[in-house]
């Protein structure tokens, strides 16, 4: 019951045959179990360690929150076509380990997203045209990160994982139940960072999930040219547990992830959590995936499509009917147009915001530099009169 | 307690117990700061006295030190953290630079990162390779950093509690040749701000600026030279970002020369910038071009060549006549 497919990945295998034969050994041969609660085809299938029961309503509440990231995902893509964003980094394709691990957590507990966690913030109830400013270039990231308990956007690939870890010996120094998820990806769990990040966290026993999304891809670089063994297995060196979950099942990301925080609340420390998915469009729309990769193989990933199996499973279930399906569409067709009015009406920041905010308690020269900068800029006033 | 002699790395200590004991939220961490209480001995008790939760034996990781400071930091710790010696510093170097210097502005200042790394800094003590260096300037050119360094025990004592109070990140740099060095502590004094520069000895013939280990030597010079009848004045600069360059260029408007001092190599470093600085506010004050003196372009050497690479009496008093001849 537990099916990986080894479809997906031949044409990445075939496509590193230049390498010495013991270099191009798949290292993933040892055909790791992957936890999976929904199969592709939508049907429900069980798990010995873990499972979820949910109703109907919860059910539909999942798929809505998959359909609804999608739609925000494809509008700032556009966006960006459009010229109103810089940059986008889209999640196409992993909705599931977003929504799924998203959906896990609680309130009170605390999560450090990379750069693509457009679904995890859209759980933790950030508004999405908040992400959108830092890819339009009117900041930095720029929320309050305790408003959601849900950290600025990581750019620099990995450094997030020790952020997490030092947060969560906080939340065991204060003797709190709370749990902090770390997210990273196949390409960071080449940093030192992240490996440092699970020492620390296996040393303090913190209470932290190490959230991996593997979607196959940094940038053009296969997860081969990353590791050797599978991903979830490096928590066993570490001394916590590993786990491989279908990242394209939004049920075993809910059920995996639920696990290993309630262990962590425990007391029972850290767990590395693999979701085994797949990066649907390109690392980011500066990005050309057709320079380095199949096409075959994004095919094949399709019909594991995480959106697709919920609703085969909703509607053999009864649990959803075309007018909620249609009512979910007007929706998600509204929430397009509120995200591209807002960005559109976003407000280029005021020239001074350069010298705001560098530091808590102030700084001389910066203080000097915003002077000498505001008389320069006065000074076209003055020229214009 | 009140004003007692005691050596720079026992003002720190004390300095450390008594952050500990105001605020349940300032942590020590680093590699040996437990037990050991730190390779110099600078965190000595605290761990018996505050305990694993508070003082705390970290891996040997820096880059992993300072980020897990990091998280402590936005959970509302004040962690001090420990660099075992500079030269260990650029493991963390990445989480220091793109991290902790930029957290506070990407959150448009809603979050707080109080994090002092403290830094034992400098040579003269005849250690190995990496052991020995003055990487000062790599922090002070970093935007949203703050880089500060005591050359005696009571600013030891008083920057540190400065700093630990501070909502930002600063680095420490402790002047390690100079960590046995006795001087008085006044602890119910009221300490000058932590970014102001400290006039060491009034002179009215030259100015010479040095901070840390240095601003002995140039003391040991201005007596030298008083001897043959020149004045120096002598500011200790304390930090190096901010750099206090009102205080430089009031002493330079009055004596017309400037000589900066300091361990570091002088390419790029604090010197140039004061050189640029002081030139640019009092170009028709001066009557010598701003001289430096400092370490060379070149790795630093091994030991038993420090002594000559190390700016010392000699090199601080060729630098001042070439000064005063212009």
């Amino acid at each position: 019951m537990t099916v990986e497919s080894t479809a997906a990945r031949k044409p990445r295998r075939s496509s590193s045959k230049r390498a010495s034969s013991a270099a191009a050994k798949p290292p993933q041969s040892s055909e790791p179990q992957l936890v999976q609660l929904l199969t592709p085809e939508g049907e429900r299938v069980r798990h010995p360690d873990y499972d979820v029961e949910l109703t109907h309503d919860e059910l539909r509440g999942l798929y809505r929150d998959m359909v609804l990231t999608r739609r925000f995902d494809a509008e700032a893509t556009s966006l960006q076509r459009q010229g109103e964003l810089g940059l986008w980094a889209s999640l196409l394709g992993q909705e599931a380990a977003q929504i799924g691990s998203g959906r896990a957590t609680r309130e009170d507990d605390y999560v450090f997203p990379t750069y693509r966690e457009h679904g995890v913030a859209w759980c933790r109830g950030v508004d999405p045209a908040n992400l959108l400013g830092m890819f339009r270039g009117v900041n930095h990231g720029g929320w309050d990160p305790n408003t959601n308990n849900f950290h600025l956007y990581t750019i620099v690939i990995g450094s997030q994982t020790l952020h997490a870890t030092g947060y969560a010996m906080g939340v065991a120094k204060d003797g709190a139940d709370s749990a902090v998820v770390a997210y990273f990806g196949d390409g960071a769990s080449s940093q030192g960072d992240v490996m440092e990040a699970f020492n620390f966290a296996a040393v303090y026993n913190a209470p932290v999930v190490f959230f991996c999304q593997n979607n196959q891809w940094a940038i053009s670089e296969p997860t081969e040219k990353q590791m050797r063994v599978p991903l979830y297995r490096r928590a066993e060196g570490f001394g916590f547990p590993g786990v491989r979950v279908d990242g394209n099942d939004v049920l075993a990301c809910l059920a995996v992830t639920k696990d290993a925080l309630e262990r962590a609340r425990r007391g029972e420390g850290p767990t590395l959590v693999e979701a085994f998915t797949y990066r649907m469009g390109a690392h980011t729309t500066s990005d050309d995936p057709s320079k380095y990769r199949n096409d075959d193989e994004r095919v094949a990933w399709e019909a594991k499509d995480p959106i697709l199996r919920l609703r085969r499973y909703l509607e053999a279930e009864g649990a959803a009917d075309q007018a909620y399906f249609d009512e979910l569409e007007a929706e998600s067709e509204a929430m397009g147009k509120r995200v591209r009015e807002a960005v559109r009406a976003m407000p280029d920041p005021d020239v001074m915001a350069i010298f705001e905010h560098t530091h808590a308690d102030g700084h001389a020269l910066v203080d000097e530099e915003r002077a000498e900068f505001a008389a320069y800029q006065a000074s076209f006033a003055e020229e214009a009169k | 307690m009140a004003a007692s002699k005691m050596p720079i790395a026992k003002a720190i200590n004390e300095s450390l117990r008594k952050a500990m004991e105001n605020d349940p939220k300032v942590l020590i961490m680093g590699e040996d700061v437990g037990r050991l209480g730190g390779v110099f001995r600078v965190t000595d008790g605290l761990h018996k006295d505050f305990g694993d939760g508070r003082v705390i034996d970290t891996p040997l990781a820096e880059s992993g030190i300072v980020g897990t400071a990091i998280g402590l930091a936005l959970r509302g710790y004040r962690p001090v953290v420990e660099i075992q010696f500079d030269g260990f510093v650029f493991p963390a170097y990445d989480q220091i630079v793109t991290q902790l210097a930029k957290m506070h502005a990407r959150a448009l200042g809603k979050i707080k990162l109080p994090v002092v790394i403290r830094i034992p800094y400098g040579g003269g003590i005849g250690a190995v390779e990496h052991h020995s260096e003055s990487p000062e300037a790599l922090f002070a050119h970093v935007a949203g950093l703050k880089v500060v360094s005591p050359s005696n025990s009571s600013d030891a004592y008083w920057m540190m509690q400065q700093a630990i109070q501070s909502d930002d990140p600063i680095i420490f740099f402790e002047p390690k040749r100079r960590y046995w060095d006795k001087s008085d502590v006044d602890t119910d004094a009221i300490p000058a701000p932590l970014h102001k520069a400290r006039i060491a000895r009034e002179g009215s013939d030259l100015t010479l600026v040095a901070y840390g280990p240095m601003v002995k030597v140039c003391l040991e010079a201005a007596a030298a030279a008083q001897e043959e009848g020149k004045s120096l004045e002598v500011v200790d600069l304390r930090s190096m970002s901010p750099i206090d360059f009102d205080t430089i260029q009031t002493s330079v408007e009055k004596t017309r020369h400037l000589v900066v001092v300091h361990e570091a190599p002088v390419f790029l470093g604090t010197g140039a910038e004061i050189a640029a600085r002081i030139t640019e506010r009092s170009f028709y004050h001066l009557e010598a071009p701003v001289l430096r003196v400092g370490g060379y372009h070149t790795p630093y050497p091994p030991a038993r060549l420090e002594e000559e690479y190390l700016p010392g009496l000699d090199r601080v008093l060729d630098a001042v006549d070439r000064s005063l001849a212009y």
